[in-house]
């Protein structure tokens, strides 16, 4: 309880002073437009070739599309500018006044720095994702829409434990700024259902960056194509996650040293 | 002074000090981003995500497609984006953001005092830059050729224009960047622009797809604009198909557009710096 007061009020904080720069709303929303135009243009390339790919359809595809979207929405708006801010507050020593505060130190440091104009991909995200269900003609149930939900939920936990679990590893090599730029290269493979690609990075995609779960996974859900093994295979993973990424944070914390020693 | 200075012909010299402060600028760029090789080398790794991404999708549409898509079979397409990651690499000059940077920070009063124009400086800098990344880049080309299985047949001539149409395509888009982040003299505001710039570049320039996919009426309109001599030229004159005529015409074209980028920065540096103002103490 006492968490979720603090999360809430952290939020706050974070809106209230992204609220100044009100002219970067304007940009975020060019931002989400051009990136989805951009999309929606392969989507035409693509299905102007063949009627489907690898099995799926153009509305499938476009709720892959959608889902990859809103997935990087809460990429960008929570998680990144999180885990950016950690890595500098543990390379330059203000990681210090973190840990000073009487509240624990992962769960601050996830929740400080949200970016409330990034939010207009999600928006963008859930809009695509509804023209997309539509266009789907009434094949989805109330059932595979509640699955769906369950597993966008989570996609963000599997999402998150994978960027926690780098960006503690700055407490032992300090400097990791480009796994940032490595991710976002990566996380563009999440644009297409991982099944088209070749096997070895198919296992990559699912185990090593979780984009598979992240993306196709729930996609295939509201598309009733998911096997129980995939459900048990996604919340499993998300538990173990959880678990690591608490033990190794606590782990890096007592590796760091602190800005005066 | 001289008088060949004064009356107003080039100094004696000109073009060898000009070849000198390139060679030494290259030099630097070469020792100085050797230092960085692991930087430089995630850098890369990251890059060939989007290529890769590229391949497999068209490689699944040619499969289902009987073959082949637009004509390019599975193989084609391999040595397609195999090619454009060099080409990629090729195309890194000094990005639009960085002039705000220069302005706001005062390098800016730096580089005025120089005789030489500032853009000799960025171009024998990323020039010599490219040395270390194309070194870099020959063992990231084998591995994606023994996983993708690239088939091309290039002609000596192909290889011969391949060669200098690299380079171009750096001047070209080194030209082009330029002008566009010259545009921080008048606004800061420029984010949206520098976006709009990119996503026309992605989808004209045959980054995104090989420009064979697009429909008729984009290759239409993408001969008329600089992208595609930075970026698909040069990868097809060396994957093909191309004729023996398109690849010269090819070349005469970015030959064409290094000119029209000089004129532009020429013009567009002179009244920009004009603007320029800074505070020293």
């Amino acid at each position: 309880m006492r968490a979720l007061r603090l999360i809430g009020l952290l939020v706050r904080m974070s809106v209230l002073q992204e609220l100044q720069y009100r002219a970067n709303f304007f940009l975020s929303v060019f931002q989400s437009l051009l990136s989805l135009g951009t999309g929606l243009v392969v989507l035409a390339l693509v299905f102007g070739q063949v009627s489907s790919l690898d099995g799926w359809s153009p509305p499938e595809l476009l709720l892959v599309m959608g889902v990859f979207t809103l997935i990087g929405g809460v990429v960008q708006a929570v998680i990144q500018p999180n885990m950016t801010r950690l890595m500098q507050d543990i390379q330059d020593g203000n990681f210090d006044f973190v840990l000073t505060k009487p509240v624990g130190a992962q769960l601050f440091a996830s929740a400080r720095a949200v970016q409330l104009w990034q939010c207009v991909d999600i928006v963008a995200g859930l809009v695509v994702i509804v023209v997309a269900t539509v266009r789907l003609d009434g094949r989805v149930g109330i059932g595979p829409v509640l699955a769906f939900v369950a597993l966008l939920i989570i996609a963000a936990i599997i999402i998150y434990c994978f960027w926690m679990l780098m960006t503690t590893t700055a407490f032992w090599v300090v400097q990791i700024d480009q796994i940032v730029e490595l991710f976002d290269g990566v996380y563009q493979a999440g644009r297409w259902p991982i099944g088209i690609y070749p096997r070895w990075l198919r296992i990559g995609l699912t185990f090593v960056v979780p984009i598979g779960f992240a993306v196709t996974v729930p996609a295939e859900a509201l598309t009733q194509r998911l096997s129980l093994g995939s459900w048990l295979l996604a919340v499993g993973l998300a538990l173990v996650l959880c678990v690591v990424t608490r033990w190794y944070f606590r782990l890096g914390l007592r590796r760091y040293s602190g800005a005066s020693s | 002074m001289s008088q060949a200075a004064v009356r107003g012909e080039p100094r004696p010299g000109r073009a060898r000090s000009m070849v000198d402060f390139y060679v030494a600028t290259m030099k630097i760029a070469v020792a100085a981003q050797f230092q960085y090789r692991l930087g430089n080398y995630l850098y890369m790794i990251g890059m060939i995500a989007e290529p890769v991404i590229y391949l497999v999708v068209w490689s699944t549409v040619a499969r289902s497609a009987g073959g082949s898509v637009a004509g390019l079979t599975a193989g084609n397409l391999a040595a397609y984006y195999i090619v454009w990651t060099l080409v990629r690499n090729m195309n890194i000059v000094f990005t639009p953001y960085g002039w705000e940077e220069r302005i706001k920070s005062g390098q800016m009063s730096g580089s005025l005092l120089r005789p030489v124009h500032p853009i000799h400086f960025d171009l024998a800098y990323f020039a010599g830059w490219k040395f270390v990344v194309i070194v870099l880049w020959l063992p990231i080309a084998i591995v994606l050729s023994l996983i993708f299985h690239p088939v091309l047949h290039p002609g000596v001539a192909q290889v011969l224009v391949f060669l200098v149409a690299i380079w171009a395509a750096y001047l070209i888009r080194s030209l082009f960047l330029w002008v566009l982040g010259m545009v921080s003299f008048w606004t800061t505001r420029v984010g949206a622009l520098y976006q709009l710039y990119f996503v026309l570049e992605l989808l004209l320039s045959g980054r995104l797809v090989p420009l064979q996919i697009m429909p008729s009426w984009v290759r239409q309109l993408a001969q008329f604009l600089p992208f595609s001599s930075t970026f698909g030229f040069p990868i097809q004159a060396l994957v093909g198909p191309i004729s023996s005529g398109d690849l010269y015409l090819g070349l005469l074209k970015q030959f064409l557009w290094i000119g029209v980028g000089a004129v532009l920065v020429a013009l567009v540096w002179k009244r920009a710096v004009r603007r320029y103002t800074a505070v020293g103490n």
